[in-house]
């Protein structure tokens, strides 16, 4: 017997939840970063369980384009979270208020 | 109980096969390192080890041994789960992808000699006659999956936790700039590495290591080190700076860092990082054999000796595992010649000199792909 | 039977790590926990009879993005985090988004339970490298080639984001914004000086 399609949507979006929490609680750049990731994926998991249960390959797809994503993603937001550290010695976004007043 | 065995066999062979496969490898890594001492010593002009057994033979034995009974220290400072954690992923990821790779053809009827002898036993031989007709067709590979390269060089690429960890949680400087290191590089030549297999991959028209190999089993003619030669060239090279080898062993320079990642390390967990390297020299001369040596195929054996006979397998697998040793022998042959890169000339060869050239060769192969087929 | 053992076992590993990537304040730890989440979801991904992905999975998110990120945390040898000094309300937004999310989520999954709709053929296997391949450069080409643009504007961004700039070189620049203003100036016949 295999897992229907519902548990497959159910851990989705439990992961989706945690990411997103995750963004709201971590102030560490990097932390961030990796809560979205975590959204990201739970995303895919919901593609790929669509496409296994109506024999579809676009889901497929469309994982394989949100990964393209998620890799340039990843190039440029550590070259950001990088250059902020240079100029400010830390990843907090807390810190990240220069343009204030 | 018939039943329940009957569901079980799948994953008692596949269990079977792991076991035996793993055993092999660590046997053959075991003496790489004896011959890597012996083959170093014969080229400076001294002897090597040879004191433990007749010529040295049980030096490996002689060693593990020493590894088990040293001292195991952890660094009071260090990250305890993380300095736990770092040698086991190492040694995993270096020893995954062995269950990926067809060790030689398929064997049509391996067992239905031995029907006969056990046929009066009252259990065993009913057993035995059943096995025989599952064991039918059967491939040596235990993984089979449509899509094994990207798979090796997925776990491959996981490799690198396994230094970079190690360099972090010691908590000393010589494996911080070890673990640096080491992960700059193995992100630089992985890219080489992955663009160089394409152009194979691309003339065998599949990800599956054992389609590759049956795309090169006409003649030698048809091995892809010769259509690839420029692929071939810049796999092997990226595959010296992959396994952390000489003239690319930046991370563990002993001159400058000690010994670079695993300074803080000692007794068993050093003896994974240890093996984890040899392993990982083995895999990736596996994956050299594969892409542009023909895997298993031996030039004009089925000529001899009906194929899919058990002595065809067996010369096969004995082929497959010399060609092996081969590129073992060339990675001791290298470390015996070559002096060590500097950081910033290794950086430049690998982005500037070395992707450039496998990306020519991607575009090279589709181009005269594209135009052979039409 | 042995699907469904697979599914829990894996789903449970993924979500443990999930929580755990929240949890802990330091970074690496974070980051190995991410390394699990992906590992357990490409397990997932060979249940669903989807090979591929699962492979490219561990190539690119655990064998190259978390490779990144690690090197990262290293390279800044960062610190743990400090405690939170943001205003207070972020916790009860976070939690709020939380419940909501959840609630969601179990809403979906009565509503799948409950729906008519049959799953397709079970034994068909879109996740066939060929027949990905074949939707990518026919039916896809064109988002395929709108990711090559954006994966090659990613690569000039953060060469042009990490470079270094010394203070001479940042002075060089200055300098030059400085005469290419004067010379504009000069064209226009307006001659302020700056």
């Amino acid at each position: 017997m295999e897992p229907s399609l519902g548990s497959y949507l159910a851990l989705s979006g439990i992961l989706f939840t945690i990411g997103a929490v995750g963004v709201i609680y971590k102030r560490n750049a990097i932390g961030m970063f990796m809560c979205i990731e975590l959204m990201l994926n739970a995303v895919n998991l919901t593609f790929v369980a669509f496409s296994r249960y109506y024999g579809d390959t676009t889901g497929q797809l469309f994982v394989f384009m949100v990964m393209s994503v998620a890799a340039a993603e990843a190039a440029v937001g550590l070259g950001i979270i990088i250059a902020f550290f240079r100029n400010s010695m830390s990843v907090d976004v807390d810190d990240a208020s220069i343009l204030k007043n | 109980m018939e039943q329940v065995l009957k569901t079980a066999f799948p994953f008692i062979v596949i269990s079977v096969g792991i076991l035996l496969a793993f055993q092999g490898v660590l046997m053959i890594v075991a003496y790489t390192v004896l011959a890597e001492r012996k083959v170093l010593g014969w080229m400076q002009g001294r002897v090597g080890p040879n004191r433990v057994g007749p010529w040295g033979i049980l030096q490996p034995f002689a060693d593990l041994l020493k590894f088990i009974f040293k001292e195991d220290l952890t660094p009071d400072k260090s990250t305890k789960f993380v300095y736990f954690l770092a040698p086991m992923v190492a040694l995993t990821c270096a020893l995954m992808p062995i269950v990926m790779y067809p060790f030689g053809p398929r064997i049509a009827d391996p067992l239905s000699w031995l029907v006969p002898y056990v046929a009066d036993i009252q259990y065993l031989g009913d057993a035995v006659a059943w096995i025989a007709e599952q064991a039918k067709n059967m491939p040596l590979t235990i993984a089979r999956i449509d899509v094994g390269v990207l798979f090796v060089l997925g776990i491959t690429s996981v490799g690198v936790y396994g230094i970079a960890l190690a360099g972090w949680s010691s908590n000393s400087k010589y494996s911080l700039m070890g673990g640096l290191r080491s992960s700059a590089q193995m992100i630089s030549y992985e890219l080489a590495m992955g663009t160089s297999v394409i152009g194979a991959v691309l003339l065998a028209g599949t990800l599956d290591l054992n389609g590759i190999i049956l795309a090169q089993t006409q003649s030698p003619f048809k091995w892809f080190i010769i259509p690839q030669f420029i692929g071939f060239v810049v796999f092997l090279i990226s595959a010296f700076a992959e396994t952390n080898r000489v003239p690319f062993d930046l991370p563990e320079a002993e001159t400058e860092l000690v010994a670079g990642f695993h300074t803080e390390y000692s007794a068993l967990k050093f003896a994974l990082f240890f093996m984890a390297e040899y392993v990982n020299m083995f895999t990736v001369s596996m994956m050299c054999t594969v892409l542009f040596l023909g895997g298993w195929y031996v030039p004009g054996l089925s000529y001899l000796v009906d194929p899919g006979s058990i002595p065809y397998a067996l010369i096969s697998h004995v082929a497959f595992i010399g060609k092996i040793c081969a590129f073992l022998f060339l990675y001791i042959w290298v470390r015996a010649t070559l002096p060590r890169f500097r950081f910033d000339q290794l950086m430049n060869f690998g982005w500037k000199f070395l992707l450039p050239v496998a990306i020519a060769n991607v575009i090279l192969t589709i181009v005269a792909v594209f135009f052979l087929n039409r | 039977m042995i699907g469904t053992a697979l599914f829990f076992l894996f789903a449970g590993l993924a979500i443990a790590c999930a929580i755990s990537m929240v949890y802990h304040r330091n970074p690496l730890y974070s980051a190995i926990s991410l390394v699990g989440v992906f590992i357990a979801l490409s397990c997932l991904y060979v249940t669903l009879a989807a090979p591929f992905i699962a492979a490219v999975q561990i190539l690119i998110y655990a064998g190259a993005i978390m490779v990144l990120v690690v090197f990262v945390i290293m390279l800044l040898n960062l610190e743990e985090d400090r405690p939170h000094s943001r205003l207070n309300y972020l916790y009860a937004l976070g939690g709020g988004l939380g419940v909501l999310l959840l609630a969601q989520t179990f809403f979906i999954f009565y509503a799948v339970m409950r729906s008519p709709n049959q799953p397709a053929d079970q034994t068909l296997s879109p996740g066939k490298t060929l027949s990905i391949g074949q939707a990518m450069y026919t039916e896809y080409l064109l988002p395929v080639e709108i990711v090559g643009v954006l994966l090659l504007m990613a690569v000039i961004g953060s060469v042009i984001l990490a470079r270094k700039l010394t203070a001479p070189q940042i002075e060089l620049v200055v300098e030059k914004e400085l005469e290419i203003r004067k010379e504009e100036d000069a064209k226009d016949g307006l001659g302020i000086a700056l």
